[in-house]
C-alpha cells in the first residue's frame, strides 16, 4: 500500500490550489446550467401534462409523439444535433443554449410522463366533486386534482430532475466549461487526477442538497393521517 | 300549481350502443324528497348524474328552477350552485381540511372573502354536527363523518336540490344512521331533495313520492304507501321481494 503516492496523484494540495479557480468557475456553469434546465423542463413538462388532460385528439398526439421520441432519444444526440446541425439551418446557438435546451426537452419529456401518470391516479371523484360545485375546469385541475397529483410525483420527479442535472456533463462534448470538462482537462494538463476529485467534490456540494430538498418535499407533502 | 324546482322531460341517454335511459319524465316540487329505487343498471344514477349534467344527456331537457341545464348556452358552473351533489364515496378533497372542502367553491366561484367563505362553511358543519371537525382532514374521520361533511359541502352553496346518489351504500352499516338522521332533518328543514339509495326504512319514513325504475324507465312511482304496500306492476313487486328477502 504505498499511501503517499496516493495522495500525491489523488489528492495534492498543490495542484488542487492551483486549479481551483477553475473547477469553481464549472461549478458555477453547472448550477447555472442545473437551474435553467430543471426549472425550464419541470415548466414545459407539466404544462404539456395539463394540456394532455384537455383530451384533445390532435394535441395528444403531439404530446405522445414528443414524450416518446425525446425518452428514446440519448440526450447527447440531441445536444449535437442542436450545435452542429442547426448552424446549417441558420439557427446558431451557443454551447450552454444549446445543452440548456437540450436537456429541458428530454426533462420536459420525463415529466409530462411522471405528472399525467399523477393526473391520472387521482380518482376521477374529485374532479367530478370539483365541478359539481360549479368550479371550472381550470379550477378544478389547479385546487383539486394537480395539488393531489403533485404528492405522487415529488419521488420520480426529484429522481428526473437529479439526473438531467448530472448529465449537463454532456455538454462537455459542445465545449461547454461545466464542472466535469473542466475537471478533465485539468487532469491532463497537470498531469494529476487530483482535479477529477475537486470535480467529484464539486458535484457533491451541488447536488447533496437538491437529494435532500426531494426528500423533504416528499415528507412535506404526505397526506395528514 | 307551483312550478317543479326540477323538471326533467323525455331524457335519453346512452353509451355508445347502450341505451342506459330510455324517455325519463319527472318533475320534483319544492320541499319534496324523491326517492328512486331500482335493480343496479337500471339508470338511476345515471339520470342523477344527468341532473348536473356529470354526464351529457343524449337528448330531452332538465329544468332547475325553470333554468334550462340541457342548453347548450346555459351557464353550466353557475347553475351547478342550485344543484347539490352528494357522491357515494363522498368524493371530499383529501389534501385539504374540512372546512377547505366545504368553502372552496365558495371562495373560488362564488367569490366571498376568506371570512364570509368560513363562516358559511362552519353554518354548513354546524348543520350536519361536524364543527368540531372543521379542522381536521378528511382521512381523519369516519366514512359517516365524510359524508356528512360531503353534505355540508353541496349545502354551503345553498343549493336549490341536492341530490343523493346512494349516499350510504358505502358506509358501515353503524354509520348509516348519522347520515340518515342529517338527511331526515334537511327534510324537515324544507330542502328538496332526490334520493338513490337502497335504504327501503328511510324512504317510507321520510319520502314523500318514490318513483321505481327498471331498464332505464320509470316502472311505477306513486307515494311510499302505494309503492311499498301496494305496487301494482309484477317487476315492482318481484324487486321489493328480493330485497326484503335481503334485510329478513
Amino acid at each position: 500500500m504505498d499511501l503517499k503516492a496516493l495522495v500525491f496523484s489523488f489528492f495534492n494540495l498543490e495542484i488542487a490550489w492551483e486549479y481551483l479557480p477553475d473547477i469553481l468557475k464549472g461549478m458555477v456553469v453547472t448550477v447555472e446550467l442545473g437551474i435553467v434546465v430543471a426549472v425550464t423542463g419541470l415548466f414545459f413538462g407539466m404544462l404539456l401534462a395539463v394540456l394532455r388532460a384537455l383530451q384533445l385528439k390532435p394535441v395528444n398526439f403531439f404530446i405522445i409523439c414528443f414524450a416518446d421520441i425525446m425518452r428514446a432519444l440519448p440526450p447527447l444526440v440531441v445536444i449535437m444535433m442542436l450545435f452542429f446541425a442547426f448552424p446549417y439551418i441558420q439557427v446558431s446557438m451557443s454551447a450552454f443554449t444549446a445543452t440548456w435546451i437540450a436537456l429541458s426537452l428530454v426533462l420536459a419529456a420525463f415529466v409530462e410522463e411522471i405528472c399525467w401518470a399523477g393526473i391520472v391516479s387521482v380518482p376521477k371523484g374529485q374532479s367530478e366533486a370539483a365541478r359539481s360545485t360549479g368550479l371550472n375546469w381550470l379550477q378544478s385541475m389547479l385546487y383539486v386534482v394537480l395539488p393531489q397529483a403533485v404528492r405522487l410525483t415529488v419521488a420520480p420527479l426529484t429522481n428526473r430532475v437529479i439526473a438531467i442535472t448530472k448529465s449537463t456533463a454532456l455538454g462537455s462534448v459542445v465545449g461547454l466549461s461545466e464542472v466535469l470538462s473542466n475537471s478533465q482537462s485539468a487532469m491532463s494538463n497537470s498531469g494529476n487526477a487530483t482535479p477529477l476529485m475537486m470535480g467529484a467534490i464539486g458535484c457533491l456540494i451541488i447536488f447533496i442538497p437538491v437529494v435532500i430538498l426531494g426528500r423533504w418535499t416528499e415528507t412535506r407533502f404526505r397526506w395528514k393521517q | 300549481m307551483q312550478s317543479p324546482i326540477l323538471k326533467i322531460t323525455g331524457l335519453h341517454k346512452s353509451f355508445g350502443d347502450n341505451e342506459v335511459l330510455k324517455g325519463i319524465d319527472l318533475s320534483v316540487n319544492k320541499g319534496q324528497l324523491l326517492f328512486m329505487i331500482g335493480p343496479s343498471g337500471s339508470g338511476k344514477s345515471t339520470l342523477l348524474r344527468c341532473c348536473n349534467r356529470l354526464e351529457e344527456p343524449s337528448a330531452g331537457t332538465i329544468l332547475v328552477d325553470g333554468e334550462d341545464l340541457t342548453a347548450p348556452a346555459a351557464d353550466l358552473n353557475r347553475i351547478r350552485q342550485n344543484i347539490g351533489m352528494v357522491f357515494q364515496h363522498f368524493n371530499l378533497y383529501r389534501h385539504m381540511s374540512v372546512l377547505d372542502n366545504v368553502s372552496l367553491a365558495l371562495r373560488k366561484v362564488q367569490k366571498l372573502s376568506k371570512d364570509q367563505a368560513n363562516e358559511r362553511g362552519l353554518d354548513a358543519l354546524k348543520r350536519v354536527g361536524l364543527l368540531d371537525k372543521a379542522k381536521a382532514f378528511p382521512d381523519q374521520l369516519s366514512g359517516g363523518q365524510q359524508q356528512r361533511v360531503g353534505i355540508a359541502r353541496s349545502l354551503a352553496l345553498r343549493p336549490k336540490v341536492v341530490l343523493f346518489d346512494e349516499p350510504t351504500s358505502a358506509l358501515d352499516p353503524e354509520l348509516v344512521g348519522d347520515v340518515l338522521k342529517v338527511m331526515r332533518e334537511l327534510k324537515d328543514d324544507g330542502m328538496t331533495m332526490v334520493v338513490v339509495s337502497h335504504e327501503m326504512g328511510f324512504a317510507r319514513a321520510a319520502a314523500d313520492h318514490v318513483v321505481f325504475m327498471d331498464a332505464g324507465l320509470i316502472v311505477e312511482q306513486g307515494t311510499p304507501q302505494q309503492i311499498f304496500g301496494a305496487p301494482t306492476q309484477p317487476r315492482t313487486q318481484a324487486f321489493l321481494a328480493r330485497m326484503s328477502e335481503h334485510s329478513a
